[in-house]
Formats: C-alpha cells, structure tokens, sequence
C-alpha cells in the first residue's frame, strides 16, 4: 500500500492560505528561540490533485455499507440515510463554537434538548444525557453512575459487578475502569441468564449487574423482569447494554423491564454511520433515582429557552469536553423525524423477521447451537465444517463473493461463532443471496477445502500475516528504512 | 418507510418460511406487561423534504455560526481545505466498521497508519495510537496510564490546563482512585513546577495552556526523573512550536480539532495520544501496524491488540472500542493537504495575527496583557472596567468573545482570553479593537 509519505514532496505548492496582512512576527523574538521549533515535521507538500487521488485510491480498498451486506452481529450496520450527512453539514451547525453563548445556539440547544427527551420516551426513562460518545463510553458513564450512587447511599463495599458469560468485552472493561471487579454468571443451555446462579451470587457486595438487551446470541432474556428484580431486591443496580435495541425499539422500553442505565449506540440503532471506527454517540438513560447524578452541563429548557445548567452538586462530573457528538445527535434527530412512530415500529419488525428469515434458512446448513426464536441477531458455528475449515475461512471467503463476513468468534460461548446481524434494511433479494454464498462456500469446504482456506484471493491483499505486526512492531512509517533493492 | 427494501410480498414470504403467521409473535419472547406498558413517543413520520426544512430552521436558529470568533480555549476557528469533505464524503470510508477485516479494510488501515505518524511526527514522539474521543479523554486516559506505570496513586495536574480537560480527568481519577494534586501557576500564568511534590506517579501539564501560554519544558524531565512528564498541547501550533517529544515528555496528548475538524458545536473532536514505545503494552486504543500477506506483499492490519477490552476484558489497557476514526482521517487528509508548508505558513499566520491584535490591545487605555509569557494564538486581557461589559461591547460589534465567568474560576478576574486564527482579517482585528475602546 502506498501511504501519504511514499509520495515526493514538491516546492513552492501553497495557495491555501493567503499572504500575511499583518506586519510579519520575528518568531525567535516573540517565541523565546528555545521553543521555536527546529526541525519541520515530515509531511509531504503534495499538488491538491494528488492528495485527492491518494485518498481516492485508498477508499477503494475498503468496504462500506453502500457496498453491499454487512451482516456484522452486534454492530447494527444499517444503511446511513444521506438526509442526515448533508444536515450535519449546514454551516448552521458545523460552524457552532461550543463557548457561544447560549443566546446565539439556540438551535443546536434545542435540538440537544429535543433529542435527548425523544431517546427518554424511546427509553421509558426519568432522563437521558447525550453526553457519552460511544457505546463503551456510556458504560463507562453507568458504571460511574452506579459508583456515586453507592456512595451517596453509604455502600461503598459494593465492588462487584455481575456479567453474564455472552458480554462484550466493553463492559467488564469499563466496570474496571470505575474500580468495581467483575463476576461471570454462566449461562444457561437456553443461552440466558441461568437465574439460579445468579441469585447465588447476589449479597451485600454486589453493585449491580450489567446485561445485554437482547444478548449477545440475539436471544431475548424471557426472564428479564425476574432478573431485574431480583438484582434490585439484593440492593443491587441494573445497566442495560443497548447496542441491540434495534430489535425492540418503538414496542418495549428498558424501563419497562427494570434497567437503572441504560445506553443507546446513536451509531448503531439511529443510522449515524460507523466512520471506519467513529465518532459514535453513546446517549445514556436513568432511573428516576440517578437523575441528580448526570454528568454536567445538564441541557435544560424553561420558557422557551434552553440553556446550560451546571448547578448539580451531586453530579459524577463530566466525561467529554463538551455536550457530546452533536454533529452525530443531529444525524439521529434527522432520522428519529423521518422515522417517527410507525417507522421505529418497522425498524424491530424488519429486523427481527430478517435475522429469523436468514436463521431458518442457514441453520441447515451450518449449526445453530440456541435454536430457537432469534430476535435482530443470531449465532451460527463453523465447528462442523470438514477438512480443518474453520469460521476464519469461511469469513475470508465471503469477502471473495464481495461480501464482508458476519462478526466471528463471538461471543465466546459459541465455538467458531458466525454471529448474523442482517439490519432492517436489507431486502429479501439480498438475504437470499447471502445465504446462498454461505451454503456454497460450505459445499466448498467439502469439495474444494483449499479454495476456502487460501481465501481472500480476489482481495486488495491476501490474509495479512497478524503474528509479524505483533512480533515486529511497525507503528508508523519507518523514514529510515532504505528502500528495498529489486 | 424510505430505508427499507422488503416488500409487503417479501415479508409475507418471510413469514411463510419460519412457520408464522403474523409478525407479531416475533416479540411473543417479551413479557406480555412490558409490551403492554409501551408508549409512543408522539411523532408522525415526515417526509425527507420536511426533515429537511426541520432541521434546517434549527440550523439557521444559531446566530453563533455567522458571527466573527475570537473564541478558543481548545477549539478554534481554523480553515478547512475545501478537499477534507469531499474524501470524508466518500462512503467507502464515513460507512465502513472498524478495519477487523483487515484485507477489505485497507484505506481505513492505511489511513490510521498514516495518522499514527503524522502525530508522532507532530508531537515528537514514537508511537501514537489511532485516537481516542477528544482531547479531554486522552488526557483522562493519559492520567490512568501513568498511574497503571509508576502506581503511586497520585497525579499532580496544573490549574491552568483547560477547564473541560480538568473536569473530565477529576471524574475519571475520582473513580479509578487516583487522587488529583494541584499545581498552582506563577505571575508569568505557567506551571509553578516548585510546587510539584515528588511522590506522584505524573505531572500533567499542558503547552499552550489555558491562557494560551506556551509553559517552559526545558529542563523539567530531568528534574522529574521517573515521574512521568504528560502533555496536552495543540497541534497546530506544534507548526511552530518544538514538540513536547523534544522536551523527553512521556506522554503526550491533544484536542486535534484544528487539523480539519470543525467546531460542530463541540463535537466530534479528536483525542490524539503518543508516547514513547517502551510504554506501547500500557497505551489505550487501537493502533494500526505493517505487516505482509500470505503473498509477501506489504499491508496494515492492529496491532498490539492484546490490550484491549475484546481480547483482554477487565484486564485491558481502557474500554475504548469505538473511537474517532473519521475524525482521524479528517486530520489525516488536513495536513496531507497543508504539508509541512502549509502548516507552518498557517501555524504563522494565527502567530503573526494574534500578535498584531496583542500589540493594539497593549496600546489600549485600561486594557493589558494579563501574563508577560510567550504566547501562541491566544492570550488573556485584563481590563479596568468589568470584562462583562468589554464582552458585551465585542458581542455589539459582531464579535464572539468568551463569557469572563471561566477564568474567573480559573482564578484570573476581570479577564477575556481571545484567540486570533488565520481566518481573522486585519480589518477585523482593526474593528475588534475599536470596539475594545481603542484608537484604530
């Protein structure tokens, strides 16, 4: 791959910028010459044309959701509506110094303020701040939340946070960035919580409990309310991961079913686009008790007015610089209008009918450990595959017949998982075809085993090797390697 | 509804095919009550022209936006290459996941390698990762990380690094234990290092700070000796400025908006984080690394991926998953454009502007230069009469100058900071010290 750096830098490129109109500074004189810089950093000056086409070049080697499928379990890879790019981009918008004051904003006040009470009815919560940027940044807010609150109620030997085995990696993650340890609760042969040992590890150190709504295999935890409740008998507080609410939104709501936190993926559920990685938004709702918790600056509305509202002593603090991604929150609002009430209706029903649509048809031909009744998601495994193909494989094979590969190897409860998560917004005509490339790539792991295990072939590169970025560490562009002699 | 594709056809088909009749009983596996309690949220469905005209009102509802900004503290009003948009408008990158197919992710992985290095290049240092959510975090994350290396519980931090930073960092280290020593600033408004006690695991300092002075780090590693020296800077002005890397800094982090983002009323920003590579196993986030494929042909993939939270859970390095990949690019594709030219004229043009407005406002009746320190972009004025009503004066003439109240709990009373950038005209600058009371 060529980078930016393997171009030769030209003279005398500018027209940027314009000429100084201000008398020109001696910089060693106004600076201080120890702290002027002496040595220029290594940045090619290129011709706009070759930046453009280098760039150009490179966003070909990737794969989009306007490409095709991207059944990526978990991630709720949905189309991007292009309404909501071009709205995030009005100067309106774009051009907001998060320092004016709150007078001249009152339209990105607003909309704050509108969104966050259209996620708190979605949510069935007391109140939501949009401050979190992503999915794990809410949990992390949550756990934050969960540590004040202990305290403020004089338990601070609450330490323990319990998480069912099917977790991602996020929440144990972030339950140990707020200092709390972390206990597993199998699941059971359903794949939900087994109640019997989780009401074995309820007692007086137990902070609370983090769960996946529905789990992380797409199953929906029946038992919700029992667990729920329990937990809260034992003293105890529940987060409610929302990375897939997609298959519930707009006909249950977390707070109907127990949940003292609960986060939204902006990124996942409302369409705002993954950007390769982020920026993502990670809006979180309370309980009525965690209210005087929320992160500061509180975005308040009186009299027509919105203003912000740092007057909340009991508050965690903050946890962004400002008041969130609001570039994404405008994407989300863009599409929550669009949407409204029978649209969020549509999203679960589409969800839900073509992950179970994909699930009865594949679990012919792959194995289907928790068969049963899926909701937006669900896991496959590869373990029966023939001739040492293994879930890898199948993944890079997949990318050959043009279509990325579903999440694998998680959760961790399913060995050689293929986790499927179609969206909503794939049609028929596309999931027959998904599934017919999986069950032809299975007749090849009969057939053709080497076809499969040497795949990708029709990739920009072949399978990388992961062990030498590991062992030899190669982290940014090496100017002093001498160039290969060919 | 516009974004689906199934058919009232399809769907009937679908349901044939799993043995249901309505759609319903696919939510037959939620408690009847909880779907029973359910409530609209009260919105009809709208066309995209009306959302459009929505969402345009609220666009066209922020004066802010069309008014001249002499704000900063940590976002700044910088010009961006018309280019930056049109690559990130391009959907095979703002659509795309995180690169964990690596061999169809190549641009993004490409792209994130080329970022790793132009902050290294940036900073002065060794290895940066990916991003992180904003400059506040990567300072917070920063915190943890120093703490996780020397363990002693401690981190002394100055008071004038931006408040958001120093909010953000207290509520992380509140909850990872960590408790937070306070560094006073001297006359000059830079870190009064003779107050930083011995036995923290870090001292956090940030370059240019709060008042926009540039804070003297010459020296100051050595004294330090294994408690680790952590930067927050603006990399912008790293165009002019020696890097923080020169000074032996072990940590180095910044707010990266100006490299091509814009202010978006606060986000999304850019967290950059760098460091020195013997502390690569205790770095938070993604990095992106090279590699070759099963031909021998050279690729990227991430690397060092054992840190983090999908691999190592409750033992990894942070949470962070999602992060501010489009951000990254953003910048990626900014100083591709600028070059290092570029970034110098620029970084010379805010240096060379804020200066001119400072000589004016010197020469100014009852106004002054709050600290006699080398400055950058941005620098705090004090005024005889109260700065409220200063900043009202700015406000009348169409200029958007910070309400006073920050630095008055920074400690800095009757004090507006202002923050010049190549997009201030002369006559702009002219018509701002008119209105600060001045004679041009």
């Amino acid at each position: 791959m060529k980078t930016l750096f393997d171009h030769a830098s030209r003279e005398g490129v500018g027209g940027l910028f314009p000429a100084c109109d201000v008398p020109a500074v001696a910089l060693h004189d106004v600076l201080g010459a120890g702290l002027v810089r002496a040595r220029a950093p290594r940045i090619p000056n290129l011709s706009e044309g070759e930046v453009a086409r280098h760039y150009t070049a490179l966003s070909k080697l990737n794969y989009g959701v306007d490409d095709g499928i991207y059944p990526l379990g978990s991630c709720t890879m949905k189309y991007n509506p292009k309404l909501n790019e071009d709205v995030a981009r009005l100067p309106g918008f774009a051009g907001v110094h998060p320092h004016a004051d709150a007078d001249l904003t009152q339209g990105a006040l607003g909309l704050l303020h509108e969104l966050s009470e259209l996620l708190r009815a979605i949510s069935g919560m007391a109140a939501v701040t949009l401050q979190p940027v992503a999915g794990a940044h809410g949990e992390l807010l949550g756990m934050f939340l969960f540590k004040r609150v202990l305290e403020q109620r004089g338990e601070p030997s609450r330490t323990r946070i319990l998480l069912p085995d099917s977790a991602h990696g996020t929440n144990p993650a972030s339950a140990a960035m707020a200092g709390f340890s972390v206990t597993e609760i199998r699941s059971n042969d359903r794949g939900t919580v087994d109640l019997d040992a989780l009401r074995a590890e309820l007692d007086s150190t137990v902070a609370g409990i983090m769960l996946t709504v529905p789990n992380t295999l797409g199953i929906f935890e029946e038992n919700i309310l029992d667990v729920t409740r329990a937990v809260h008998d034992a003293g105890g507080l529940c987060y409610f991961d929302g990375a897939n609410l997609n298959s519930f939104i707009g006909r249950a709501r977390p707070g109907d079913m127990g949940a003292d936190v609960f986060h939204f993926n902006l990124h996942k559920t409302l369409s705002t686009p993954h950007g390769g990685g982020g920026p993502g938004a990670g809006a979180v709702a309370v309980s009525a008790p965690l209210v005087d918790y929320l992160p500061v600056p509180w975005i308040v509305e009186s009299s027509g007015a919105v203003r912000l509202d740092w007057d909340h002593p009991k508050s965690v603090g903050s946890v962004h610089s400002f008041y969130g991604n609001f570039l994404v929150a405008v994407r989300a609002y863009a599409y929550l209008l669009q949407l409204g009430d029978s649209g969020l209706r549509e999203v679960s029903e589409n969800a839900v009918l073509n992950a179970n649509y994909l699930q009865e048809r594949l679990k012919k031909t792959y194995p289907l450990p928790y068969d049963r009744l899926c909701k937006h998601e669900f896991v496959l495994s590869g373990e029966s595959l023939p001739n040492h193909v293994s879930t890898l494989d199948v993944a890079k094979r997949l990318i050959d017949y043009g279509v990325h590969p579903p999440t694998i190897y998680f959760p961790l409860i399913v060995h050689e998982a293929l986790m499927i998560e179609p969206t909503e917004t794939e049609g028929l005509a596309s999931l027959d075809r998904f599934a017919e490339i999986l069950e032809t790539i299975a007749r090849e792991a009969q057939e053709n085993p080497d076809l499969v295990r040497g795949a990708p072939m029709r990739a920009p590169v072949r399978r990388l090797d992961q062990t030498k970025a590991a062992r030899n560490p190669v982290l940014s562009y090496p100017f002093d390697e001498q160039a290969p002699t060919t | 509804m516009r974004y689906l594709s199934n058919a009232a056809s399809d769907r009937d088909r679908m349901l044939n095919a799993i043995g249901r009749h309505d759609v319903e009983e696919l939510f037959s596996d939620i408690p009847a009550e909880v779907l029973a309690k359910y409530e609209p949220i009260g919105l009809e469905p709208k066309s995209e022209l009306e959302v459009f005209d929505a969402v345009r009102r609220l666009a066209d509802g922020n004066p802010a936006a069309g008014l001249v900004s002499l704000l900063g503290g940590g976002i700044y009003d910088h010009y961006v290459p018309r280019v930056v948009a049109h690559i990130l408008g391009r959907s095979e990158f703002y659509t795309a996941y995180t690169p964990y197919q690596p061999e169809i992710s190549q641009g993004t992985l490409t792209a994130m390698f080329e970022f790793q290095t132009l902050v290294c290049e940036l900073t002065g240092m060794e290895i940066a990762n990916a991003s992180m959510y904003d400059g506040a975090t990567a300072l917070a994350e920063a915190v943890l990380m120093a703490d996780r290396i020397r363990g002693r519980g401690r981190i002394a931090m100055a008071t004038n690094v931006l408040p958001q930073f120093r909010r953000v960092v207290a509520t992380y280290a509140w909850a990872a234990g960590i408790e937070l020593v306070e560094v006073p600033f001297d006359a000059s408004g830079r870190c009064a290092w003779d107050r930083v006690p011995h036995d923290v695991s870090g001292v956090v300092v940030q370059s240019p700070n709060a008042f926009g002075v540039i804070e003297s780090l010459a020296g100051r590693k050595a004294a330090l000796g294994d408690t680790l020296l952590v930067v927050a800077t603006y990399p912008l002005a790293l165009g002019l400025l020696e890097p923080p890397g020169a000074f032996e800094a072990d940590i180095v982090v910044g707010e990266g908006q100006s490299l091509g983002l814009p202010m978006g009323f606060g986000g999304p920003l850019l967290g950059l984080f760098a460091t020195k590579m013997e502390f690569l196993r205790q770095l938070p986030g993604r990095i992106a690394g090279r590699t070759v494929d099963a031909d021998g042909k050279p690729g990227f993939t991430m690397a060092a991926q054992t840190r983090e939270q999908h691999i190592r859970r409750e033992r990894a390095t942070s949470n962070i998953c999602t992060n501010s990949a489009l951000c990254a690019l953003a910048a990626t594709v900014y100083l591709a454009s600028v070059g290092a030219d570029g970034l110098h004229q620029v970084a010379e043009l805010c240096c060379a502007k804020a200066h001119y407005l400072a000589d004016a406002v010197r020469k100014t009746k009852g106004m002054k230069l709050a600290f006699d320190a080398p400055f950058f972009n941005e620098f705090v004025v004090e005024t005889k009469e109260p700065a409220r009503a200063v900043q009202r004066r700015l406000a009348d003439a169409g200029f958007l100058v910070e309400d006073p109240a920050e630095l008055e709990a920074q400690g800095v009373r009757n004090a507006l900071r202002l923050a010049v950038t190549e997009q201030r005209s002369r006559d702009e600058l002219d018509r701002a010290v008119s209105a600060l009371g001045g004679k041009r």
